[in-house]
């Protein structure tokens, strides 16, 4: 199989990244435990249960709920866009700022922006997009992606950041995080108050009402959504719930999930452009519902399960994969275990065959997901199908058989005992242990080999078990 | 993108959805006083500060203290009214206009509004967006002030959803205050006041109704 990239081994070997992704991830985790508690929350599985079910429907009768979506988001005097994929929403975006005149744009954070690389297709054209999330704004003066859904930063330092300040803004360094925020905060005021269009992304869209749900800590999304005259709301087709009463359900597991927070600073519900006698708010209104693969996963029943996903982060806080190796070393933007259920099948699963056996399917994901996806599920689907693809191009074959030759031998117990002996015999001492890298190179080869630079098997024991059962 | 979906899921046009689960509202349904109390706790909880008089009028001086000779905008809700924070000084109100709302918030120290509804169970101030509570008050100046009634305190978001199930009819822009703005972006470090204001307070009106 093919590996994984060779800068993992720089993240493991940085000893002050590990430390960063570790606490930040640490802390996370104990922030949602205690405000899931019993204490803090009233029966919280039954919750995932109910939210699992709600989303279940909401997927398998998509096409009701954008139809119903649409038409509400019309009935409010918005518009709701239909787009195939990055080149759409680049199209519509570009087209309608010329239409209006506009130069600037600041956008509040979207993972789904960033999936289809949006800034950069609209800086193309000249028109300058502003991030303005500290975090992803922090990313954006430093050309880096986020490392995390929800700490988009956690692997740049204070000084970093003051560099990066200086730098790109000119302003006197200050390593102060106080004050670098207060940079952030004026310099991007004034590209608020300013800007011709808001983009904002959606975490949830509510087709009873033709509404957008953004929550948020900072404010940013607030003042994106309220400064400029035109709004508009990028969101995958999947963020569709029901009904607005599905919410309380919904807010109670994100914020929790996510950060532990029973409600987060800001939530905003959004229907449409500001009503005739409303003081402020944007004068259009527009929602773009995003494809971009998105219905290729929901053909597959079992598969589409991972577009339940409300992207809250918790399965990368809890993975010791994504703990070790952090969110840059992932193939593409989303990253954890959900980045490996969801990268595969936008991209194909022989575009990085690596990813779905980048885990000990320890379960942990598949525990703390709000929505219960069945995460270690859809990793051995998904290796299942890495495998038939191989057998496919005639690779593997080496694999196969070795495991041919294993299910023969274990089939044939005397045989078994026999190799047995044979490997007790000429075994080295058990003080010794480390055998398997003694043996000679050529030995060493194929699927043990990536397994074999990193560990060693415990010498066969003078005794096999079967000797010392048959003894009893 | 339809036909797209559909044939995904095995649907045909105009086919109808299956029968939904049924909605989760779950209210911890707290009595009149238990409200205030839990409010005014989680509200402390998130470094929001409370005061608590017995009169409209006794708001008024409170939120003069608060404004400690400061420029205040506030919104055009009748209670601030009633409660006289209309006529304070430094406080400018009134506001029609969108541009001229933006360039008084630009210099204001403090945003006044009431709140529509507030939510106990997480210290929440509800705001809805109408002639009366512009978006922006709450948002632009650095502290924001919310003066509001004993009574429009709800338990949860759960209650408040199950009176008020459509609020995409009300107005087209509801926000759920919890706190003042924060990021811990940078090193997990936590600091308040990034984009929105770093101070909340909440004038609570108990017994006069």
């Amino acid at each position: 199989m093919s590996t994984a990239p060779e800068k993992i081994k720089d993240t493991i070997a940085n000893a002050d990244l590990q430390k960063a992704i570790y606490t930040a991830t640490g802390r996370l985790m104990s922030h949602r435990a205690a405000s899931i508690a019993p204490d803090a929350l009233d029966g919280y599985q039954e919750l995932r249960t109910a939210a699992h079910e709600i989303k279940r429907h909401a997927i398998e009768n998509l096409d009701y709920y954008l139809e119903q979506f649409e038409r509400n988001v019309a009935s409010h005097g918005g518009k709701a866009v239909f787009c195939a994929d990055a080149n759409d929403v680049a199209d519509f975006v570009l087209d309608l700022a010329k239409k209006r005149g506009a130069h600037l744009i600041v956008k509040s954070k979207s993972m789904t922006t960033e999936e289809i690389d949006l800034n950069e297709r609209l800086e193309h054209h000249n028109l300058e997009s502003v991030e303005t999330d500290l975090g992803e704004y922090i990313l954006q003066l430093a050309h880096q992606r986020p490392y995390h859904i929800v700490a988009p930063a956690l692997h740049m330092t204070r000084y970093e950041v003051a560099d990066l300040f200086t730098e790109r803004l000119g302003t006197e360094r200050e390593v102060v995080i106080e004050k670098q925020t207060k940079i952030a905060r004026s310099v991007l005021r004034e590209k608020f108050l300013a800007a011709d269009i808001g983009i904002s992304g959606a975490n949830f869209l509510v087709a009873d009402s033709g509404a957008v749900v953004v929550v948020e800590n900072e404010g940013n999304a607030r003042l994106t959504t309220s400064a400029p005259k035109i709004h508009i709301a990028i969101a995958g087709i999947e963020k569709l719930i029901p009904r607005a009463q599905d919410l309380p359900l919904f807010l109670k597991l994100l914020g929790r999930s996510a950060t532990g927070q029973a409600m987060t600073v800001y939530t905003s519900f959004l229907a449409g452009p500001r009503r005739e006698d409303e003081i402020d708010g944007p004068d259009e209104f527009y929602v773009v519902l995003l494809d971009n693969g998105r219905t290729k996963l929901l053909a597959d029943p079992m598969k589409r399960e991972s577009l339940f996903c409300i992207r809250c982060g918790a399965c990368l806080n809890h993975c010791p994969v994504y703990r070790k190796i952090g969110g840059h070393n992932y193939p593409w933007i989303y990253s954890g275990p959900i980045g490996k259920i969801i990268t595969p099948q936008f991209h194909g699963v022989m575009h990085d065959p690596w990813l779905p056996f980048a885990s000990s399917l320890c379960g942990a994901c598949a525990e703390v997901c709000p929505v219960k996806i069945d995460i270690p599920k859809l990793l051995l689907q998904l290796r299942t199908e890495v495998v038939e693809a191989k057998s496919q191009e005639g690779q593997g074959g080496s694999e196969r058989r070795g495991f041919r030759m294993y299910a023969w031998l274990m089939r044939h117990p005397k045989l078994f005992r026999i190799f047995g002996k044979i490997g007790a015999k000429f075994s080295p001492h058990p003080r010794e242990g480390a055998w398997i890298r003694r043996l000679p190179r050529f030995m060493r080869v194929g699927p043990l080999r990536n397994w074999i630079a990193q560990r060693d098997l415990p010498p066969p024991a003078k005794k096999s078990f079967h000797d010392l059962w048959r003894k009893r | 993108m339809m036909n797209r979906v559909r044939a995904a899921l095995g649907r045909t046009a105009g086919q109808p959805p299956t029968p939904p689960p049924p909605v989760t509202l779950r209210t911890r349904n707290l009595n009149a006083s238990e409200r205030v109390e839990v409010f005014v706790q989680q509200f402390e909880k998130l470094n929001g500060k409370v005061v608590r008089v017995r009169s409209r009028s006794d708001a008024g001086t409170a939120v003069r203290d608060l404004m400690n000779g400061q420029m205040a905008v506030a919104s055009n809700s009748p209670f601030l009214h009633e409660c006289g924070v209309a006529n304070l000084a430094g406080v400018r109100t009134g506001f029609t206009s969108r541009d001229e709302l933006r360039a008084a918030c630009a210099e204001a120290a403090f945003g006044i509004t009431s709140a529509d509804h507030a939510l106990a169970e997480t210290g929440t101030l509800v705001l809805i967006s109408s002639p009366r509570e512009a978006r922006l008050i709450s948002l632009l100046p650095p502290a924001h002030i919310a003066v509001i009634a004993a009574s429009t305190i709800l338990s949860d978001l759960d209650e408040l959803l199950k009176r008020s199930p459509e609020p995409a009819k009300v107005s087209s822009s509801t926000v759920f205050i919890t706190g003042p703005s924060r990021t811990a972006d940078i090193e997990q470090i936590l600091v308040r006041g990034v984009h929105g204001p770093g101070e909340i307070h909440a004038v609570i009106v108990e017994g006069e109704e």
